[in-house]
C-alpha cells in the first residue's frame, strides 16, 4: 500500500497571534512551529497504523521552503519513511493542491491523506482540490479508516448521525478527531529521520489565484458582566432583553 | 453578472441556503441550483431571498461531491455565471474545494461577510482558529464563495422564482453511502444556535443530566470540552476548540471549563459567552459577555428552572 500525506506547518496551538507590517504578515517573534494537528495526530497516524498492519510506505508531501524541515522531520520520526518538500511558499490553496497534484498523479497514491484543516488558515481546501485534479473521490471529515485490499470503508459524522462510505482507492481523505491517537516520537525514530530521505523539487508554474491582502484582529470583548449565582433570572431577562439571543 | 448558488433542500429551506441565496442576491441575478425531492412550493421560497431561477437535478437522490460538481460546473456554463455561492456545511466542504478547481477559480473558505469591491474582489474570512481575521482577495475571472453558516442575516429580496428540472449526464463514482448510523435529529454542532457545553468541572459523565435539561429547555446543542471527550465521558463529535469542532453560535453556555486558550479559539466566534466557574480566576471570564462564580451543580438546574419561567411567559 502506497499512502501519501500532507503535512503542513503551523503556530504552535498557544501562539499569541499578532501580526506586522501594516497587518499583512504573521509576527513570528517568540513562535515556535509544530506540524499541524489534525495531519499528525489523526492523518500520519492512522497511515502508520495501515502500513504496520498491511505493509506499504507512507510518504510525506509539503509545499513550503526549507523552514519547513524541522517539522517534516519530526514527521519522518514519528514513522514516516520518506518526505517530499516542494520548494515554494504556500500562499494561496489551489496553488498547493495544484503542486501536490502534479506530484502525485504518476506516483499511483492509494490514498492522499490531508488533515481536516490546518489550524493557522482553517480552509479545509486542500483535499477537496487534490481530489478533483486527479479525477478521484474525496471523504471530507473522516473519523474512521479501514482498508481490505483494495476497498476502504470510513465513517464521517453528519447531520443526524455516522456515515459508513464504502469506496475504492485511489482517493483522498481529510482526517478529523476520532482517526487515531497522537503518538509521541521515540529516541530511535529521532535519530532514524535525521537520515530519511527529504528530497526537495521545484514546484510547477502556476499564478495565484487568491492572496491575503491583510489580518485583522477580533474585537475585545467589552467585559464581563457578572450576575449573582441566586440570580438565574437575571441572567435570563439579560440574556433575552440586553443580548437578545434567547 | 450571473450567480449560481448551491443550496440542498429537503422538506423545508433551512437557514444556510437562505443565507446563500440571499448572499448571491447581493452579487448578482441569482440561479440556485439543487437536487433531490424537494416540491415546488418548498423550492418557490428562496425567491424571498432573492432566487430568480431555480434549477433542480431530479435524478440524484443523495449527496456526492464529485456528481454534484459536475451539476454545479453544468450549471455555471448554462447561465454562464461569474459567481458560485454555497454555505460551508457538511457538503460544500466537500464541494467547495472541488468546484473552485475543476472551474479554475479562486475560493473563499468561510466568507464572514459580503465582498469589499472598492479595489479588487476582497472578502473577509476567520483565520487561526478565530483568532484573527483575514481580507482575501480572488484574483480569478470566476469566483466561488463558501458561506461560514450564522455569519449574515438574510434579508427578504422578494423574487418570483422560476421552477425548471435539470438533468444533465453526471457520471458514475467508485464511492457509495452504504449506512447512516442514526444518532437522532439534533442540530449538528457547527450550525446550531444555542450550545451549552461543559468540562471537567462536571466531574463525570453520570453528571451530564444537568448539562442537558438546560439544552432541552432552551433547545440548545450539548458540547464539551477536549479533557472530557478525550477520557470518554462524552463522545469526540461534542468536543469544540482548536483540535475538535469550531463553532460560532449566537450563545454559548460553558459549565466548569477554565478556558484554556486551545478552547476559546473553537468558540471565540460566539456573539454571546457566559461562562459558570467556580474559580473567579478562570481565564474563561476574561472572554465572556456574562460570568456566574458559582457551583455548576447549583448554577444550572437554577438557569434550567429560570429559563422554563421565561419561556412559559412567552407564550
Amino acid at each position: 500500500m502506497k499512502l501519501l500525506v500532507c503535512i503542513s506547518k503551523v503556530p504552535d496551538t498557544t501562539s499569541k497571534i499578532n501580526f506586522v507590517e501594516n497587518n499583512t504578515k504573521f509576527d513570528e517573534n517568540g513562535v515556535q512551529y509544530i506540524v499541524n494537528p489534525y495531519d499528525e495526530w489523526y492523518a500520519l497516524v492512522r497511515a502508520l497504523e495501515l502500513v504496520e498492519s498491511h505493509g506499504g510506505s507512507v510518504t510525506t508531501i509539503t509545499v513550503g521552503s526549507a523552514a519547513d524541515d524541522p517539522t517534516i522531520r519530526k514527521a519522518l520520526a514519528i514513522g514516516a519513511n520518506d518526505a517530499v518538500r516542494i520548494d515554494a511558499e504556500p500562499s494561496d490553496p489551489y496553488f498547493v493542491a495544484k503542486q501536490i497534484a502534479e506530484y502525485a498523479k504518476n506516483e499511483n497514491y492509494d490514498i492522499i491523506l490531508t488533515g481536516k484543516e490546518t489550524i493557522n488558515y482553517n480552509g479545509a481546501q486542500i483535499g477537496g482540490m487534490i481530489a478533483e485534479m486527479l479525477n478521484t473521490p474525496f471523504v471530507s471529515l473522516a473519523t474512521k479508516l479501514d482498508i481490505n485490499n483494495n476497498l476502504a470503508t470510513l465513517e464521517r459524522d453528519v447531520k443526524g448521525g455516522v456515515e459508513i462510505i464504502e469506496v475504492n482507492t485511489p482517493f483522498v481523505l481529510s482526517a478529523a478527531k476520532g482517526m487515531a491517537e497522537q503518538r509521541i516520537p521515540n529516541m530511535r525514530g529521532i535519530m532514524a529521520a535525521r537520515t530519511k530521505p527529504l528530497n526537495v523539487i521545484n514546484p510547477v508554474e502556476q499564478e495565484l489565484l487568491s492572496s491575503v491582502v491583510k489580518f485583522e484582529l477580533p474585537d475585545a470583548k467589552s467585559g464581563c458582566k457578572y450576575v449573582e449565582p441566586e440570580n438565574m433570572d437575571e441572567l435570563v431577562e439579560l440574556l433575552h432583553n440586553e443580548a437578545k439571543v434567547i | 453578472m450571473s450567480v449560481i448558488v448551491f443550496v440542498e433542500v429537503k422538506n423545508k429551506v433551512n437557514k444556510s441556503a437562505m443565507e446563500a441565496v440571499y448572499y448571491g442576491s447581493q452579487l448578482g441575478s441569482v440561479t440556485v441550483i439543487t437536487f433531490g425531492d424537494a416540491s415546488q412550493e418548498t423550492l418557490k421560497e428562496l425567491g424571498n431571498y432573492g432566487a430568480e431561477n431555480i434549477l433542480i437535478c431530479r435524478n440524484l437522490k443523495e449527496s456526492n461531491d464529485q456528481a454534484l460538481t459536475n451539476l454545479i460546473a453544468t450549471a455555471v456554463e448554462k447561465v454562464n455565471a461569474e459567481f458560485v455561492v454555497l454555505a460551508q456545511d457538511q457538503i460544500g466542504k466537500g464541494v467547495g474545494p472541488r468546484i473552485s478547481a475543476k472551474l479554475n477559480a479562486g475560493h473563499i473558505s468561510g466568507a464572514i461577510d459580503l465582498p469589499d469591491t472598492s479595489n479588487g474582489f476582497v472578502v473577509k474570512t476567520n483565520v487561526y482558529s478565530g483568532k484573527a481575521i483575514a481580507h482575501v482577495a480572488l484574483h480569478s475571472a470566476k469566483k466561488v464563495i463558501s458561506i461560514l453558516p450564522n455569519s449574515l442575516v438574510p434579508q427578504l429580496n422578494q423574487k418570483n422564482a422560476n421552477v425548471e428540472e435539470f438533468n444533465p449526464d453526471l457520471g458514475s463514482f467508485g464511492i457509495k453511502v452504504k449506512e447512516l448510523k442514526s444518532q437522532g435529529d439534533g442540530v449538528p454542532l457547527p450550525e446550531a444556535e444555542l450550545v451549552v457545553s461543559a468540562g471537567r468541572g462536571l466531574k463525570g459523565p453520570e453528571n451530564w443530566g444537568i448539562v442537558e435539561e438546560l439544552a432541552n429547555a432552551l433547545g440548545a446543542t450539548t458540547a464539551c470540552s477536549r479533557p472530557v471527550a478525550d477520557i470518554g465521558w462524552r463522545p469526540h463529535h461534542e468536543h469544540v476548540g482548536q483540535t475538535g469542532v469550531a463553532i460560532r453560535p449566537n450563545l454559548y453556555i460553558a459549565a466548569g471549563i477554565s478556558g484554556a486558550i486551545q478552547h476559546l479559539a473553537g468558540v471565540n466566534g460566539s456573539k454571546v459567552i457566559v461562562v459558570i466557574n467556580t474559580d473567579p480566576e478562570a481565564p474563561f471570564f476574561k472572554a465572556a459577555d456574562y460570568g456566574i462564580v458559582g457551583d455548576a451543580f447549583e448554577v444550572l438546574p437554577r438557569l434550567t428552572e429560570a429559563v422554563k419561567k421565561f419561556t412559559a411567559s412567552q407564550n
